[in-house]
């Protein structure tokens, strides 16, 4: 299921007032301001959300599914994210949250818990027997896959080669349903409860050419309103603190550290939000970091709990996520000989590695691209250099790039034409002037 | 020359909040160019470590691109102590690296050899007390 990417967000131009916030927070320079309104490149477009993130409520809106789009389904589970629970008071029983959700209208919940046991353990047994290129990088943050496509290509043979935690719920819960209600696995929809829109995307269009195992994603900041009054309308009397099993691996699976929690700390990084990944990416490139064996990666600051979809502050959500843990007195138990036989049997293995995307070069032709890049290092020296975005581009390289490519007009930067303007208020000052005549005239 | 890029680096020794820099505008300027990935990497790596020595070792010096539609060279000039031996520098492991350059993550005596194992071809030479030169060229 390759074919055309889906894009993460949706642009709504009457919304767009052209004042270049998106443009700026974007950390691989894939917005433009043409016209006043902003357009997205897609091929450098790596669904991070920062944009959503720097003006909630623009014209930037986050793809996902409403619950209505999910009537097409006989049963619907919903997979929340950890990040979900996160969002709520740690005193707040799981079972209330559940009943919440069967309230806003799903059939059933299914806890990622147990996959992210599985896969965390997987991880482990897949870094004792990997033999090639270090560090691996986690491949469960789909932004994080994508920007290694786009823009660090040679990297993509370091991403691990394990289906995320959410595959491996939304297999099992089709399963388990089909089984226990007897619905048709295909009549299940597997919905993921999402903190980001890029799940979205790779639901939709994902990175291998294999389908997806969910169907539908819904946003947590959406749902987070209807779902606190179903919460409260549903007030089951005698619910279970834990009743999906929720475990200390899968609760910490939505932040910054959680993920390599039962790795060595010292062969392991954690890195989260998209310039501090491209940051430890330039060090990978350069063989830097060799001696470590993974590093956890994630787009949004302090993991998934940082979505552009959630709707507490980020460090509160890790606060509440370790009381809860702790309330519940999860302890790591998986059972790993189970785990170990599932992952020779190649249950979690990637059918395919992601393919290499690399974003669009000057031209495709390298002589013509040097002549190119020639002219835009050119172009550039006339520049300001101020990157300051008055004229659409994120900063005066792209600028360059973009009048190269003629996308642009060098006429749209404003500091030249002020120079411009300067030059010609000089020349007209000293028309004016009395003082200029030829040498010993007298005026 | 149309089809041929050229584009210099300055590189000062014991700079190493900017070390790194030069290396990176490398790499950045051969995936403008739409060089391929694998490529890409093998510069990338050459072009650190000889970053990394001038850093380490040097007082200054400098790195010189060139880019044509067949092949990347990388000439590499600094005033530094120069290699006595140059035959023992290339040797894995040996290394006369600092306990500080080790701390960094250096010193495994693995710069010399892991540039030459990522070039296509790969000249030294060096005058002790003036300085080493080094010219890589990696294909496309």
């Amino acid at each position: 299921m390759t074919g055309q990417p889906v894009p993460s967000m949706r642009f709504e131009p009457e919304r767009c007032r052209g004042c270049t916030k998106c443009m700026r927070a974007c950390p691989t320079e894939a917005i433009r301001v043409r016209r006043s309104l902003a357009l997205r490149l897609e091929d450098r477009c790596i669904d991070c959300g920062d944009c959503i993130k720097a003006y909630p409520n623009g014209a930037m809106l986050p793809v996902t599914d409403s619950m209505t789009d999910l009537s097409r389904f006989d049963c619907k589970v919903a997979i929340p994210s950890p990040a979900l629970f996160a969002q709520f008071d740690p005193e707040l029983p799981l079972g209330a949250l559940f009943a919440g959700l069967i309230g806003c209208g799903f059939d059933a919940v299914e806890s990622l818990s147990p996959a992210c046991d599985a896969v965390m353990a997987a991880t482990e047994m897949f870094l004792s027997e990997h033999r090639g290129t270090r560090p691996v990088i986690s491949s469960f943050c789909p932004t994080v896959v994508r920007l290694v496509q786009v823009k660090y290509p040679d990297l993509v043979e370091h991403l691990l080669p394990l289906e995320p935690p959410r595959e491996i719920s939304a297999l099992a819960a089709k399963k388990r349903l089909a089984l226990e209600r007897g619905v048709a696995p295909e009549r299940v929809g597997a919905v993921y409860l999402t903190p980001c829109s890029s799940k979205m995307v790779s639901v939709a269009s994902p990175s291998g050419p294999e389908p997806s195992h969910l169907d539908a994603t819904v946003s947590i900041a959406e749902l987070y309103q209807p779902l606190s009054a179903a919460i409260a309308k549903a007030r089951p009397p005698d619910v279970a603190d834990s009743p999906g099993g929720e475990t200390a691996t899968g609760l910490s699976w939505a932040f910054l550290g959680g993920l390599p929690g039962t790795l060595p700390a010292e062969h392991s990084l954690s890195v989260s939000g998209v310039s501090n990944v491209i940051r430890i990416f330039d060090d990978i490139e350069k063989e830097r970091l060799r001696h470590y064996d993974f590093v956890e990666c994630h787009a949004c600051p302090e993991g998934c709990v940082g979505g552009c979809l959630t709707v507490e502050n980020p460090y509160v959500a890790r606060a509440k996520t370790i009381r809860r843990i702790h309330l519940l007195g999860l302890a790591e138990a998986p059972d790993r000989a189970a785990i170990a036989r599932r992952y020779r049997d190649g249950e979690f293995r990637l059918k395919a590695r992601p393919s290499e995307l690399p974003q669009r070069s000057l031209d495709p032709d390298i002589s013509r691209a040097i002549v190119k890049m020639k002219q835009r290092d050119r172009l550039g020296a006339h520049l300001p250099g101020i990157d300051c975005g008055a004229c659409g581009a994120p900063s005066c390289r792209a600028f360059a790039e973009d009048v190269v490519l003629g996308e642009a007009q060098m006429s749209s930067c404003p500091a030249l034409w002020r120079r411009k303007i300067a030059k010609r208020a000089r020349e007209l000052a000293s028309l004016a002037s009395p003082r200029r005549t030829a040498k010993g005239e007298k005026p | 020359m149309a089809g041929q890029l050229d584009l210099a680096w300055e590189v000062r020794g014991r700079d190493f909040a900017g070390a790194g820099r030069a290396s990176t505008s490398i790499k950045e300027t051969l995936k403008g160019l739409g060089v391929q990935p694998s490529v890409v990497r093998r510069v990338a790596i050459v072009s650190y470590e000889a970053e990394m020595n001038i850093v380490m070792y040097a007082d200054r010096g400098t790195m010189q691109l060139r880019v044509t539609p067949r092949v990347i060279r990388l000439e590499v000039d600094d005033a530094g102590p120069g290699i006595p031996d140059i035959e023992q520098a290339m040797q894995v492991g040996y290394s006369t690296a600092t306990p500080e350059m080790r701390e960094m993550g250096f010193g495994a005596g693995m710069g010399l050899p892991n540039m030459k194992r990522n070039s296509d071809r790969f000249d030294i030479s060096s005058t002790v007390g003036r300085g080493t030169r080094l010219q890589i060229q990696v294909d496309q």
